[in-house]
């Protein structure tokens, strides 16, 4: 079996969860315009990123689930990365089609 | 760490008689018996989903709407298109003959998760149940696509259920991926190297990454309907502030790839078929293994092609359209050298031959059609017609079924112990593929000449076509329901099965049992030789 973190290792951990949740909804009231949305995303993933390496214990695993995990946020990318291809695009070339609710 | 330690060597009873009882079914972690429980629960759905698509094509023999209401017409086909998809198609050929050989043909007693394997097979159960149910209290209006806002507002039907029932479907689905996937990395016998595995293993490995990976964002996006839909929360409702184009992307980013789980693992049984009914070793075999990741791969690259007319931006959709070609590259590579194992080999007409070579054909006008579907400029004429109905089932139905019924002819006396009746087999083959051609082609003519989908109505010069597919239907329909019979009837006045009927490669034939023992092998072999030596000879008892 692949070893876990310790307990005080997760209790860290935990801290600094609540201590981001917090940041997010701090960071909510800062007006920073289209920055906003960046800072809340930003802060998202290094959460994630912390689930993932210690509470699904990633950091601990072997080469391959490594793998695994990497490959899932290539998938994200790829999801994100091709339908932004549309949603930056639209005004480029105008059609009546683009914004049929306009 | 083996799963099994200890072996009953003294007990040489098959997996069929070793254990009796509805308890010694209904909460087994046999991976063989998890197959027939999933075998059951996906032909009953397929005989439900087929009674919708009998009713859609009553419906369809007149121009005007007389035997069901436009809003009735509307759910059958809806419910048609979610039964056949998440209860039959993505689970047929993994969950049932996948479960049932995969762990064989590495080498292995079971799979890597045999209670997870179990649980699998409950949730889809208890999702096929929430499905029948919202057909009960009835059904839904929205196309198995649930486009947003019409199923997040405008729809006066059982949105939320069905998107629930998809939604559990789905953690069966992930579930089984993952078992696949560890028990390919892990459980593999000595001497059984990736390069050696079974092209079947090969696909059903690409479609587990897939069903993995995409299988989550259907989940989320069918949550985010129900937000919508239940607390007016703006997310795809252009009214709330929402883009309803997120919805299509999001949808198709697992519905595309998901066109793929449904027709890998056929193409992995087709593999098995042309190899072991030519007698040769398949051609190019690296390149038919490597197809099915580059598939697995390119299939998430172009979900955009659906979203053509949709209001996506015209350069979105000139990259999703060129994407979309790339994914006949691996396709093509499949077919030349299907027909290449073909050439010079001792070619057996045997029913499941039949199938297989069925599937090349019609998989291949199902593929080409589908050029046509992902060029931008044919798409805004095609788009939403009967061209694109014709499109999908050559390749689900004259793919994907005709597979899965050449599977399960192919492994029914390693699954059974029993032969089928070889004439019988051939007159229902003959059968699905007459009707399937006389449903199906008539639609490609329709949708050219401008017939749109989803409608209960449509203009009179078109009912020739329409009662031609019709009575497709119907002999089709007959095809689908003789081998359920003979199947049936098999089980107990079948020829007895001996252990390699068809002289076939592979440890599932050449080292078990027809049907196997509990535990697969009686010892776990070693394997010292590539995937299809036909060339070597193989072994028979
Ligand atoms: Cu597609």
């Amino acid at each position: 079996m692949p070893r876990l973190a310790s307990p005080r290792t997760f209790l860290k951990v935990f801290i600094a969860l609540l201590a981001l949740t917090a940041l997010t909804t701090g960071a909510a009231f800062v007006p920073l315009g289209p920055f906003n949305d960046a800072v809340a995303l930003l802060i998202a993933a290094s959460k994630a990123t912390l689930v993932v390496l210690f509470f699904m214990n990633v950091r601990y695993s072997s080469r391959l689930t490594w793998a695994f995990a990497v490959a899932g946020f290539c998938w994200l990318a790829v999801l994100l990365g091709l339908s932004a291809t549309d949603f930056f695009t639209r005004h480029w070339i105008p059609s009546p089609s683009a914004f049929p609710w306009r | 760490m083996s799963t099994h330690p200890h072996l009953h060597r003294d007990d040489p009873k098959d997996y069929l008689h070793c254990e009796y009882g509805i308890r010694s079914w209904l909460f087994t972690t046999d991976h063989k018996r998890i197959a027939i429980l999933y075998l059951v629960s996906i032909t009953l759905m397929f005989f439900v989903g087929g009674a919708f698509a009998t009713l859609v094509r009553l419906e369809l023999i007149t121009p005007q709407s007389d035997l069901l209401q436009p809003e009735t017409y509307n759910r059958m086909f809806t419910m048609h298109g979610i039964v056949m998809v998440w209860f039959f198609l993505i689970p047929s050929i993994p969950a049932v003959l996948g479960n049932f050989l995969i762990p064989m043909m590495v080498g292995a007693r079971d799979l890597a998760f045999p209670r997870i394997n179990l649980l699998s097979w409950w949730l889809f159960t208890a999702s096929g149940v929430f499905v029948l149910i919202t057909i009960f209290i009835g059904g839904v209006d929205t196309g198995w696509t649930f486009y947003t806002p019409f199923s997040t507002f405008y729809s006066n039907s059982y949105a939320v259920a069905a998107a629930l029932a998809i939604f559990i479907n789905g953690f069966s689905t992930i579930l089984t991926g993952l078992n696949f996937i560890v028990t390919v990395h892990t459980m593999r016998a000595p001497g059984m190297t990736w390069l050696r595995l079974p092209l079947f293993v090969w696909s059903n490995y690409a479609t587990a990454v897939i069903m993995v990976l995409a299988t989550p964002v259907l989940a989320i996006t069918l949550l985010l309907v129900g937000i919508e839909r239940v607390f007016r929360v703006g997310i795809f409702d252009p009214a709330l502030g929402g883009d309803p184009i997120l919805f299509q992307h999001l949808f198709w980013f697992y519905s595309h790839p998901a066109v793929y789980i449904m027709i890998l693992p056929g193409m992995g049984v087709v593999s098995e078929l042309v190899t072991a009914f030519s007698r040769k070793r398949i051609f190019g075999y690296h390149f038919v293994a490597f197809a099915s990741m580059a598939i697995a791969l390119f299939g998430f690259l172009v979900w955009g092609h659906h979203l053509f007319v949709s209001g996506q931006s015209l350069y979105a959709g000139l990259v999703f359209s060129l994407l979309s070609y790339l994914v006949a590259v691996p396709s093509a590579i499949k077919v030349f050298n299907w027909t290449a194992t073909l050439y010079k080999g001792s070619v057996l007409l045997a029913t499941p031959m039949l199938y297989a070579l069925a599937f090349i054909g019609l998989f291949t006008m199902g593929g080409l059609t589908g050029l046509f579907v992902a060029a931008l400029g044919v798409d805004v004429h095609v788009h939403d017609t009967y061209f694109v109905v014709a499109h999908f089932h050559y390749i689900m139905v004259g793919g994907m079924v005709t597979a899965y019924m050449g599977g399960l002819h192919f492994w029914w006396p390693k699954i059974s112990g029993r032969m089928y009746p070889e004439g019988w087999a051939k007159i229902a083959a003959g059968l699905i593929f007459f009707g399937f051609n006389l449903t199906f082609f008539p639609q490609f003519v329709l949708g050219y000449l401008g017939m749109p989908r989803r409608y209960a109505t449509y203009p009179p010069e078109f009912q020739v076509w329409n009662v031609l597919s019709t009575a497709g239907a119907s002999i089709l329909a007959v095809g689908y329901v003789v081998p359920l019979f003979y199947l049936f009837w098999s089980m107990r006045y079948g020829k007895i099965a001996p252990r390699n009927p068809w002289r076939a490669s592979g440890l599932e034939w050449e080292e078990a049992d027809s049907p196997p023992i509990k535990h697969n092998f009686e010892e776990v072999p070693t394997v010292t030789k590539e995937a299809y030596h036909y060339h070597e000879g193989v072994r028979l008892g």
